[in-house]
């Protein structure tokens, strides 16, 4: 069998160069990406970012691509969202006033935690652990399917995910005394609010059970 | 929670990894891609690639070590020293760096931060600080790798960096810089508690001790270590395992 087919969207925004080689590292084929045609025609989609919600839509938008994305979350094959990535795959953000998602999962994304906590830092960067949610039993056959619960993540934003539904939250993390939705699932569709391309082999761990989905 | 992160950093001068004291009288002590593979393997949180010259030569040259350190070590990347331009910047970006550390240009165009921030978000963008103590609770920025007085107070300096902008703000002690003889932990307590971003800690780690006193005695949210790494003082496990046994919270 050939090494599965992994399309990374190119919108030129981050550091796609570190998600190609973490994938190129756990079997995959990555080809960055945005023509609609390989996107379709890949086995799984990674939908990347850093930066503001705002610029990212903007940058999805110059590059024709909000269409190809709903069209690839239509089919069985695995999409993932990672940071940004996930964020965009939400209803809307306040992140430099209102910008409206791609709307593939319902909530909104706010600043992390805000609240009586004076010491909290943000920037939220570095490691810290995913969890199992109380809505779920376990994570076989997720992209999870692999990670001991607890496991230790590299997360660099501010803002996270507030999703209207509990049932679609994957995992959880605690930042201060403040709970937020670390990672999200429906179906096919994924999204992960750290870097698994940069948190070591757990990381990888994800990118391999995304692959093995494919 | 969020861990305390244990950060290696790797001064290079033409390909090789060198290590001086008070960031002078350089030796070499290894070769970049080799020895961040290995801090990868042994559990590191972060690399660090400083290119120990370029500041002063007027260059940066590290895109072919950050290019082929990517593909083994998959924790995040950091590259500093003779960052000048936003387009330096995208290509430190390109070669597959997470974050870039700027000092030198930060002090000549302090926008350069700001405009860096707004293109590329506040998360890739490291104030890197040299500081050296003129008073008693009083420290002068530096630049050019610890040559030239800034003309800056360290702690007003790192208030500014922040409304600029950047993400992170690392410091390093050139007193301590190399010494082995422990942090300046009264300058990393300061700066911690003055500025709400992730503070790094940087200069005169020689022993999982001096890296407990520093976690114990100041609010930094991740400490950088160098001689004692590439002279085989100690080693990342244990580091981390001192630091776990003493209720830090770290990645083990």
């Amino acid at each position: 069998m050939s090494a599965p087919r992994i399309a990374i969207v190119d919108y030129d925004l981050g550091n796609v160069k570190s998600m190609k080689n973490a994938l190129s590292k756990v079997g995959a084929h990555p080809i960055l990406t945005n023509s609609r045609k390989e996107i379709l025609s890949a086995d799984a989609l990674v939908l990347p970012g850093v930066g503001a919600f705002s610029h990212g839509m903007q940058q999805l938008k110059k590059h024709n691509l909000i269409d190809v994305i709903h069209s690839f979350a239509s089919t069985n094959k695995p999409f993932l969202g990672v940071c940004l990535g996930m964020q965009m795959m939400f209803d809307r953000s306040n992140e430099f006033g209102e910008t409206e998602g791609l709307g593939l999962f319902s909530g909104d994304i706010k600043i992390v935690g805000v609240g009586p906590i004076k010491q909290q830092k943000l920037p939220h960067v570095g490691w810290n652990n995913v969890c199992l949610p109380d809505n779920i039993k376990n994570w076989k056959n997720t992209i999870f399917a692999e990670i001991q619960g607890n496991t230790d993540m590299y997360f660099v934003h501010s803002y996270a995910a507030i999703p209207l539904l509990n049932t679609e939250i994957l995992a959880t993390t605690l930042y201060y005394d403040h709970v937020f939705c670390s990672a999200i699932m429906r179906g096919n569709i994924y999204g992960v609010q750290f870097h698994p391309e940069k948190s070591a082999e757990p990381g990888l761990l994800i990118l391999k059970s995304l692959i093995d989905l494919a | 929670m969020l861990k305390k992160r244990v950060i290696a950093r790797i001064d290079i001068k033409n390909e090789f990894v060198i290590k001086g004291i008070h960031l002078e009288g350089l030796r070499k002590v290894g070769n970049p891609n080799d020895m961040a593979k290995f801090y990868y393997d042994e559990g590191i949180d972060e690399i660090f690639f400083m290119d120990a010259v370029a500041a002063y030569y007027d260059r940066n040259s590290l895109g072919g070590i950050i290019s082929k350190a990517t593909k083994s070590v998959f924790v995040p990347i950091t590259v500093g020293g003779g960052i000048r331009t936003i387009n330096d910047i995208r290509k430190a970006l390109a070669s597959g760096a997470d974050k870039v550390a700027i000092n030198t240009q930060a002090v000549r165009t302090p926008e350069i931060i700001n405009k860096a921030a707004k293109i590329f978000g506040s998360q890739c963008i490291v104030a890197s600080v040299q500081a050296k103590k003129i008073a008693h609770d009083k420290w002068g920025a530096y630049i050019d790798n610890g040559r030239e007085p800034a003309g800056l107070d360290v702690i007003q300096w790192a208030i500014k960096l922040e409304q600029l902008g950047a993400g992170e703000i690392m410091v390093t002690s050139i007193d301590q810089e190399g010494t082995k003889k422990g942090y300046d932990v009264a300058l990393c307590n300061l700066l911690a508690n003055s500025v709400s971003l992730p503070v790094i800690a940087s200069g005169g780690a020689g022993s999982p001790q001096d890296i407990s006193n520093l976690c114990s005695n100041s609010g930094v949210d991740a400490v950088a270590i160098a001689s004692i790494l590439h002279y085989n003082l100690s080693s990342i496990s244990a580091i981390k395992s001192k630091l776990h046994s003493e209720g830090f919270n770290i990645r083990l």
